[in-house]
Parts: C-alpha cells; structure tokens; sequence
C-alpha cells in the first residue's frame, strides 16, 4: 500500500507558482507564436489580394483590417486585465498580479494603434484626422487609463501591495468599457455603430468579412502570445530582483 | 453616529486651523481665471463665450491641487493605521473625510466664483447656472479625488500621480458641467451631472477604504 505524501493539487493552484506557470506554459509558446504567424500570413494575403475595394472608399477600406482588431483589443485586453484584479482581489492568485502587470503595456499599445489606424483612416473618408466623437473620445480616455496605470506600477516599491492597489483602481477604471462599447448608440455622430455583430446578422459582405474574422483571431492571438511572453519576462525580473537583493544582504552580512 | 459626527468635527478642526490651505485654493481658482483674459485676449464676446469651460477647468485644476491633503498627513503621522482599526468602518471615515474636504475645498470656490464670472465677462443668467452646476458637479470631482488619494496614499512621492489617474475619470463631469451651462437642453445635462454626483459619492468611500486598506499591512 502506497501513501499518498504530497496533497491533490488542482491546475489552478499548481500554477500560483511562479516556476511552475512557467514550466507549464512554456510549451504553449512557440505553437501559439506559428499559429499567430499562419493567421497573420493567411489574414494580410486576403486583406491586400483577395477582398474587393469598397464601392465609395476604394482601398482605404483595407486600414479596417488593422483598425478593427485593434480596437477590439484595446477593450478585450482591459477586460483581461479586470479579470485578473478580481483574481488578486478575490483568490490572491499570484499569477493574477503578474498577468495584470504585464497586460497594462500591451493594452496601451493596441489602444494606441487603434486611435492612430482610426485617425489614419478617418482622414481620407471623414476628412479629418480626428473629431470629438463619442467612440473616440472614450478610447482617449482608454488610453490616459492605461497609462495611469502603467504609471502607477512604476511609482510602488513593493509590487505585491501595489497589485492589490492597482486591482482596485482597475476595476473603477472598468467602467468606461462599457461606455466605450455603447457611444455609438448613444451619441451618433461620426464614428459608425456596430456593423459586425448585430442581432439580424453582420451587414458585410462575406468577402469583407472573412479577411476581417481572420485578422481579429491573428490580432487578438498575437496578444495571447506576447502577454505569455511579458508573464514569463516578469516572473524572471522578480526573480532577479530577489536574487539581487539576497546577494547585496550576503555582501552587507 | 457619535464617532461619525467626531470624525467630522476633527476633519473640520484640522482644515480650519490647518493655516492657508483654503485661501491658497482660492487664489489659485481666481488666478487661473484672471491668467485666461491674458492668454487669449481681452475680448469681451470670446470671453462670455468659454467662461463656463474656463470656471469649470479652474475649479477642477484647485481640486486636483488640494487632493494630496485628504489622506497624507493622516498616513504620515500614522493616523490612518489607527482609524482603520476604529469601531468605526473605514468607509464611514471616508465618506466623513469627504464631506468635509468638500466644504473646505469645493465650496470657497463655488463662494470665490462670482470674481471670476466678473472677470471673464459672464452674464448674469449664464453666472447662476454656472453656479448651479458647480454646486451638483463638484461632489463628483471630490468623490473621484478621494479615489485618486486613496489610490497613492502609501506611494511615497504619490502626490503628482494621482491627479493623472484621476483627470480621465473626470471628463464626464466636465462634459455634463460645461454642458448644463451653455448647450441649449440644459436640464438634461443638470440631471446627468446631479446622477454622476449620488453615484459617485455614494460608491467612492468603499472602493477609497478598499484602496486604503490594501495599499497597507
């Protein structure tokens, strides 16, 4: 008869472990990465070769392809981000303070390119790089967010108090997404309201739609990817921190 | 109830004897609307124009600057470690700071606002509603700054950061303040902002005492 020594432990747990998350989800990188690359390979030949000019905006109907995934990520990777201050908040998941950490970056990003995409694009159809609209005014305040918080990280010493502080200024921070997701209802005026998921169906073609799918799965796996990538790259900056901090103690004993 | 109404009344003590704290907010609220006239002209018409925006920008910019004085001190002279083990809910302290760091820090300005409607050539019936929408929307800013302080409270130099996450949770105010005053269906505008206010005030203790009591061991 053999003793069980060590306790069941569920996947959840096992990863609260630093090294453990990163052992675990190490092999998930590189097929993720070949997955992205393919989508990336597969999306951009359909968006510039295989899709139709549109009938009033000609080529510049392909900046959506870009503009598109970007702005979905600018608000999905917020919602990754709340997710995980209620997974510091709520279960101390060590990973969720990691994960929180390293999406705030990646989030200004997409925001950042999804304005400038958006600006690029509006100048040839609207006629202006950028208007005080509802929908684009609240992605700016994505963004200052975003940076408030990117902010916030670097003004703490400690991270571990600052996690739990940033968790709380997330989830208040979370209430513009909503706002974001429903101005164009609310003040229409020159951004247009949703066009893809809509109750009676997409109102786009099935050859606009399919480079558009395909670009948001290959976006939104590229975040995926690189926030895998800046988990593991902060897991490994603590632990450098830590062992630096042990060596100058050994130097000062 | 009675350790509420104490709270209140040494909130009260400490910004009354505190020294100028109260005149420096003022001043800097009139100075912000005397420097405008400077920056972009004399103009009388322009002037009536953006005075509403003008008010609005300078009573937010003294309330960002006031901020740093609602948790600090009491963090640094380790006050806050004992009123957190009060009977007392943290929340209820908060909501206690907040009331009073309003009377202290939003209600000279909307009292010092008649100098600067004068200066920025108001008219009377724009300088009410101004005032109106002064008094429902600066409950809301102090709410929001109360978040911001409670935010940085434990970050040694916290004082420059908070105002930059609080300004983008700011904006609808000033949309809805501004809104109330010059847009032409200004009743709307006035219920969004007296809405914004309730909120914002009724939530911000608990998410402030939340921020406050897990920034610290």
């Amino acid at each position: 008869m053999t003793m069980e020594t060590t306790p069941k432990q569920s996947w959840w747990s096992r990863i609260a472990h630093p090294g453990q998350f990163v052992i675990w989800t190490r092999p998930l990188l590189w097929p993720l990465t070949i997955l992205t690359a393919l989508l990336f390979v597969a999306g951009l030949w359909f968006a510039f070769f295989n899709s139709p000019e549109d009938y009033q905006m000609g080529d510049t109907v392909r900046i959506m392809y870009v503009h598109v995934p970007n702005a979905w990520l600018s608000q999905f990777v917020y919602a990754v981000m709340s997710v995980s201050a209620l997974g510091t908040l709520v279960w101390r998941h060590p990973m969720a303070d990691v994960s929180m950490k390293a999406a705030a970056p990646l989030g200004a990003l997409f925001t950042a390119l999804a304005l400038f995409t958006g600006a690029l694009w509006g100048r040839p159809t609207w006629g202006t790089f950028w208007e005080w609209d509802g929908r684009m005014t609240s992605t700016l305040v994505l963004l200052l967010i975003y940076l408030g918080i990117i902010a916030l990280w670097r003004a703490f010493d400690d991270q571990l108090r600052a996690a739990r502080v940033i968790a709380v200024f997330t989830l208040i921070g979370a209430v513009n997404i909503p706002i974001i997701k429903f101005s164009v209802d609310w003040w229409s005026t020159l951004h247009q309201p949703a066009s893809v998921f809509r109750p009676d169906g997409p109102r786009m073609p099935g050859s606009i739609l399919t480079p558009l799918f395909v670009m948001f799965f290959a976006f939104t796996f590229l975040f995926l990817v690189l926030h895998l990538k800046a988990m593991h790259t902060e897991v490994k900056r603590r632990r450098v921190m830590t062992l630096q901090r042990r060596a100058a103690q050994g130097l000062g004993a | 109830m009675t350790a509420f109404r104490a709270m209140l009344i040494r909130e009260l003590h400490l910004a009354l004897r505190g020294g100028g704290d109260m005149l420096t907010l003022v001043l800097f609220f009139v100075i912000v609307g005397a420097i405008v006239p400077f920056a972009v002209g004399p103009d009388r018409e322009l002037l009536a124009r953006i005075a509403p925006g003008v008010v609005w920008i300078a009573a937010f910019l003294a309330m960002l600057l006031g901020l740093d004085r609602l948790f600090r001190p009491d963090h640094e002279d380790g006050s806050l470690i004992l009123l957190r083990q009060a009977e007392l809910p943290l929340s209820a302290v908060v909501a206690a700071k907040l009331i009073v760091h309003w009377a202290v820090s939003a209600l000279p300005l909307i009292v010092a606002s008649p100098f600067v409607a004068m200066l920025l050539a108001m008219d009377v019936a724009t300088f009410w509603r101004t005032l109106l929408s002064l008094l429902l929307g600066t409950p809301a800013l102090a709410a929001f700054g109360a978040v911001g302080a409670a935010v940085t409270v434990s970050i040694r130099r916290g004082g420059l950061i908070a105002p930059i996450l609080i300004a983008p949770l700011s904006i609808p105010v000033l949309i809805f303040g501004t809104g109330s005053i010059t847009a032409t269906q200004s009743g709307a505008a006035l219920l969004f902002l007296a809405a914004l206010s309730l909120m914002a005030t009724a939530l911000s203790p608990f998410a402030a005492a939340l921020a406050i009591s897990s920034g610290e061991d």
